[in-house]
């Protein structure tokens, strides 16, 4: 039942009207029940906005203070609409939300987690220290023949350095089919296949006939690197080999040369790295002993020297007016010294827990 | 190489440095010391005592105990000792209760045959001095009582152990360390080997058949040795320290000779030899039983010394039994030779048989020795065995030395750094070579060197004793680079796309067993190993999936049991062929030769793998799992890869896609075979994936750059249509014949409802897609929409029998 309308010229009228309205907000406890007390009161068939559309029928002498009267009513009404919407959505917010609230700490387990192995990672952090020089990435096959493996890179037929290889030969017998047992047949290939000057960087797989045990395998990562050049001398080796210590160890750590013997190499060096942990320190006398390089102050890491000049001329480069070096080290010791690996087998037996620590990137 | 430091002393009598100090300059130089052992530090609390009275107790049946008292100097001790070589009076070295021995052996006071026993009287060889223990060691007479035997017979040295390079043959010996050392200290050296030898004469008569195998043969006699001789304890000790055992007089001077001087020796029974001494190549069929005692078939390779008899030894790798020195042997002929290295490497490598001697000749032994080498141990054998030397036969068949030119501003032009010329020179000179000239110097490099064979050899050896730390450190600068090549950055997207897919990477070995490939289907043809670790790796992979099924089953094994892997490697699923030849390391090899060598490998190509078993977000994996982590790669390599059912080798025949580009198959993707799965033992519904990378990567890389959309501003229009199709019908292909049939206006299709019940009918299935259309240039009317839905349906009714589905 409604109320009769409101006269817009009786002021009690009104005030009845706007007294209802402000009654019936103030009573409505939920505020979805706010709506209906809204239409009932501000709709376009509410007393009020009724009064206000009979104002067109009135005398005009009386119709601006009945119009003033009505729009007086009416803001009340609606301020008082507008206050109680309010208070009722605050409450609503308070209750509502917190009645929906979640535990954030619990993690969501919607998207499966991957890694990529650090061995792969690493060959690429390695890649992208010599890209940025300017050098770039050369690859080549992992089963090999021989004269790349060997022959090109002046080992003798007979040669004892063959048999220390361990070579792991590939059918048929007397192929000269081998599973490369160093990356630095991929020296040769580069030396044939590409323009000089060269500046290399060949990370991949290589193989020897060793037994798996904690610290070898017979797989295995190498990287190489090879410059070849007019005017290279044996300070650009060692340039180069310090700012790739840096580069994968951290600031300041230095490398060390030791006069070797590697059939493409001629002079040759074993190539030793500051230990990463005691930075050498313990080699100084009075210093704290160091179980990772024993008190040495120097770890092995790989091989290097000026290139052959055997090797130059069996790829076709004029040793008179080219120079150039390489060197050599394995992908897992320097994992292994990296990220405290200590047993090599980890890398590849595809266990879960060993990959996914690394992430995306070692 | 085992050196005693005592040894290198006497050879150098002004070395003063510490043997830490020795092991680092050598080192510096490229010797690499891999351990420096420290001898006699176990040897403590062992003086000279003097025998005071002896008392044979005789009732303890089959053995010789005698009870004595030993003075040690104003302590007398009592003890009870098994050996009886002694007598009252002699002095011996006696242990003292809380002393040590080697082998950790701590002397204490004990009870013993019914007496006290404090210390004990010791051996040569309880004192680790030498092998000899046929007695207690009686110590000269005018040794102090009471002196700490270690001091007093030099117990106390250090052994460098050092790994020697395969070039440097000459420092297989006490001779050459000591000229490394001398260099590394600037102290003057006298070679041991320049000594007086007498001329040849009186010789047993001996011929080189075969000059490649042998160029020098100096053959000494001797008789007259007594058999009653032994080496004396510095020579025993010297041998043991040096890591070989002591054996007999004519033994010992052999191994003495080779370890000082690095020439191999061999001594023969004079009296068993018949006839001249030959070197020649075994004849087909001959035979020799070497003095292991093993009868070997000797290959017509092998080179071998001869008597009337036929082969009596493998040159300069084993000697032979009939001709061997035994305890009744008194004459010799003392063979000193040069093999040639590749002769000696095969027999060595052939019969299995390395040795001393076959390790210095494959390095190469210096041809001027043979001579001083073969004196050496005349004058011992002499000296300590009262031999007395007969003749000298000296067949000399080696070359004349090389003569290198080196420019002298070489070694600083390739070590980025000066080197004065006279100190070029004094370190060629160190090394012992001879040099002449002023800007380009004439160097002949020593017999000892053969080595030295060019420039690049001399430039080392004055780069390497100048010191590697003396050579600057120069970054050197590579013109401008073009980066990382397309196909090596997809290779890392490919990589990265799986991880990012949730897949874990792993690295496998790619040995595999016929059996693991049996297990999938067999009917590979991978490459075989001839030598492989184990047969059971014998082939190598041809296909990931054994590597990836392994390391699946090695997680599940350890309990964790929801497993996504991934591997990127190559692959071998071919053998390879014989090249024609190979060709020859003095120039550049022709086009052709390089493509006949490239020819013979076995196809490499890189392939990706994945494999998934458990759960995965939340529900069991599936078929779709590993379709999606393949087609999601190729999504990140820009490339749109398709799928179609297939039944093939170890695939589930009804949930197996072949994954295509461009309708061509690079690879499959689905549930592995329930065959397969029960045989290799996998958690159910295993599912795999394996593709081509290369193929994809090359495809990508052709592709291009990508070229971009043109964006239409115009509004969407949207329109479903449900198609009923049988039941053997694929949703790919009802898809494609929509976008034939919808033509240009078809922004994209999708599938979002299947449906399979009563209300289309058995045998059919109800694929619900979604249209999306739009033009490039207006608002689409209805009257277009529609016409280019029906369109497809045609089309799609057309090719596959879809029709409309009204309900």
């Amino acid at each position: 039942m409604s109320p009769p309308n409101p006269n817009p010229l009786d002021p009690d009228d009104l005030e009845k009207a706007r007294d209802a309205a402000l009654d019936a907000f103030s009573a409505v406890a939920v505020l979805a029940d706010l709506p209906a007390a809204k239409t009932a009161h501000l709709g376009d068939r509410a007393p009020i906005l009724l009064a206000r559309r009979s104002l067109g029928t009135l005398p005009s002498t009386e119709r601006a203070e009945a119009g003033k009267r009505v729009n007086v009513v009416l803001q009340a009404v609606q301020a008082s609409y507008d206050a109680r919407k309010a208070e009722l959505e605050a409450e609503r917010d308070a209750r509502v939300l917190a009645e929906e609230s979640v535990d954030v700490t619990v993690l969501p387990d919607r998207l499966p987690v991957g890694a990529r192995h650090p061995l792969t990672t690493i060959q690429e952090r390695i890649e992208d220290v010599f890209v940025a020089m300017g050098w770039e990435v050369a690859e080549g096959p992992e089963v090999e023949h021989e004269w790349f493996n060997f022959d090109a890179l002046n080992f003798g037929r007979d040669h004892p350095a063959r048999e220390m290889q361990d070579t792991l030969f590939v059918a048929p017998e007397g192929s000269g089919l081998v599973l490369r047992t160093h990356t630095s047949p991929v020296q040769i290939r580069s030396l044939l296949d590409r323009e000089l000057p060269i500046y290399v960087i060949c990370p991949g797989r290589t193989y020897r006939a060793d037994a798996l045990d904690a610290t070898h395998s017979p797989v295995f990562s190498q990287v190489e690197g090879l410059v070849v050049d007019e005017g290279i001398t044996m300070a650009h080796l060692r340039g180069a080999l310090d700012h790739f210590a840096a580069a994968m160890f951290g600031e300041g750590m230095r490398t060390r040369l030791r006069p070797s013997y590697f059939p493409f190499t001629e002079p040759s060096a074993e190539l030793d790295l500051q230990c990463f942990e005691c930075r050498g320190a313990s080699a100084e006398p009075g210093g704290e002993p160091c179980r990772v390089c024993s008190s040495e102050g120097w770890i092995e890491w790989g091989g290097c020297g000026m290139v052959n000049p055997a090797v130059l001329r069996a790829c076709g480069v004029d040793p008179e007016r080219y120079s150039g070096f390489a060197f050599g080290m394995g992908i897992e010791r320097t994992l292994m010294f990296r990220h405290g690996v200590t047993d090599i087998r980890d890398f590849y037996e595809g266990d879960q827990r060993f990959t996914l620590p690394f992430g995306m990137e070692a | 190489m085992r050196v005693p430091v005592s040894w290198l002393r006497t050879m150098l009598p002004g070395l003063t440095a510490s043997a830490d100090e020795i092991g680092a300059a050598l080192v510096r130089a490229g010797l690499e010391v891999e351990q420096i052992h420290r001898v006699g530090d176990d040897v403590q609390g062992v003086v000279v005592g003097r025998v005071l009275d002896i008392e044979e107790l005789t009732e303890f049946k089959n053995k010789t105990i005698r009870y004595c008292h030993v003075d040690v100097g104003g302590t007398v001790h009592e003890v009870v000792c098994g050996a009886r070589n002694f007598a009252v009076g002699d002095l011996v070295a006696f242990a003292t209760p809380g002393g040590l021995l080697p082998g950790d052996f701590h002397i204490s006071t004990r009870q013993t045959y019914g007496h006290t026993s404090d210390g004990m009287i010791c051996s040569a060889r309880e004192l680790g001095v030498s092998d000899e223990h046929a007695g207690i060691l009686v110590l000269p007479e005018d040794s102090p009582v009471g002196a700490d035997v270690v001091d007093l017979l030099g117990l106390r040295d250090q052994v460098l152990d050092i790994a020697v390079t395969p070039d440097r043959g000459y420092a297989l010996s006490m001779r050459g360390m000591a000229r490394e050392v001398a260099a590394a200290f600037g102290l003057p050296f006298s070679d041991p080997a320049a000594t007086d030898v007498p001329a040849a004469g009186d010789g047993h008569p001996v011929r080189i058949d075969d000059p490649e195998g042998c160029d020098r043969y100096v053959a000494r006699t001797v008789t007259g040795l007594d058999l009653a001789a032994q080496s004396p304890t510095w020579l025993q000790r010297r041998l043991t320290l040096a890591g070989m055992r002591p054996i007999s007089l004519a033994v010992d001077v052999t191994n003495h000779v080779l370890l000082e001087l690095g020439q191999p020796l061999h001594a023969f029974d004079l009296a068993k030899l018949t006839g001249t001494v030959a070197v020649r190549r075994a004849k087909p069929g001959e035979r020799l039983t070497t003095l292991d005692g093993q009868d070997r078939a000797l290959d017509t390779e092998d080179l071998v010394i001869s008597d009337d008899s036929g082969p009596i030894a493998l040159a300069g790798v084993m000697g032979g039994a009939t001709t061997e020195v035994t305890s009744t042997t008194t004459s010799l002929l003392i063979e000193s030779a040069r093999f040639l290295p590749v002769p000696i490497a095969r027999t060595a490598r052939r019969h299995k048989l390395p040795s001393e001697a076959s390790k210095r000749f494959e390095r190469g032994v210096d041809p001027e020795l043979a001579p001083a080498a073969a004196e050496a141990a005349v004058r011992l054998l002499t000296e300590l065995g009262g031999a007395t030397a007969m003749g000298t036969t000296d067949v000399d068949q080696h070359s004349e030395p090389l003569v290198l030119d080196l420019q002298v501003g070489l070694p600083g032009r390739l070590a980025g750094r000066d080197y004065a010329p006279d100190v070029v020179r004094r370190r060629l000179e160190d090394v012992g070579c001879r040099v002449d000239g002023d800007d380009v110097l004439r160097v002949v490099p020593p017999s000892w060197r053969p080595d030295l064979i060019g420039s690049a050899e001399l430039v080392e050896e004055v780069m390497r004793l100048e010191g590697y730390d003396s050579i600057p450190i120069v970054l050197p600068t590579a013109p401008a680079g073009r980066g990382l090549t397309s196909a090596q950055r997809l290779r890392r997207t490919a990589s990265r796309a799986l991880a990012t897919a949730g897949l874990l990477e792993v690295v496998i070995p790619p040995f595999v067993s016929e059996d693991s490939l049996e297990a999938l289907g067999g009917g590979m043809t991978p490459p075989r190993l001839v030598n492989p670790l184990a047969e059971t790796e014998a082939l190598l992979r041809p296909s990931l999936l054994p590597g990836l099924l392994d390391a699946l089953l090695r997680n599940v094994g350890r309990g964790l049991g929801d497993v996504a892997l991934y591997e990127i490697g190559v692959v071998f699923p071919a053998p390879g062929s014989v090249a024609p030849q190979s060709p020859s390391v003095s120039g550049r090899p022709t086009r052709d030769e390089i493509a006949a060598l490239d020819a013979a490998l076995p196809p490499q190509p890189r392939h990706v793998g994945v494999v998934l078993a458990g759960q995965r977000n939340g529900h069991p994996v599936d078929w779709a799992d590993a379709v999606e982590a393949v087609v999601g790669m190729g999504r990140a390599l820009g490339l749109a890869l398709g799928t179609r059912p297939v039944e093939w080798g170890p695939w589930h025949p009804g949930r197996t896609a072949e994954v295509l580009l461009d309708g061509s198959r690079v690879g499959f993707a689905g549930e592995l075979h329930p065959r397969v799965v029960e045989r290799l033992s996998l958690p159910a519904g295993t599912v795999a994936a394996e593709c081509n990378l290369d193929v994809l990567v090359a495809a990508a890389v052709a592709a291009g750059p990508v070229r971009a959309a043109s964006i239409s501003p115009y509004p969407l229009a949207s329109v479903d249509v449900a198609l009923v199709v049988d039941h053997g019908v694929r949703a790919a292909d009802v898809e494609s014949a929509l976008r034939i049939g919808a033509g240009e206006l078809l922004e994209d299709v999708r599938l979002f409802d299947v449906y399979a019940g009563p209300q289309v009918g058995a045998g059919k299935r109800s694929l619900a897609y979604s249209l999306r259309m739009r033009a490039p240039d207006r608002t689409l009317t209805d009257a277009e929409v529609i016409a280019a839905r029906d369109a497809a349906v045609a089309e799609a009714g057309r090719l596959h029998g879809a029709v409309l589905r009204t309900a």
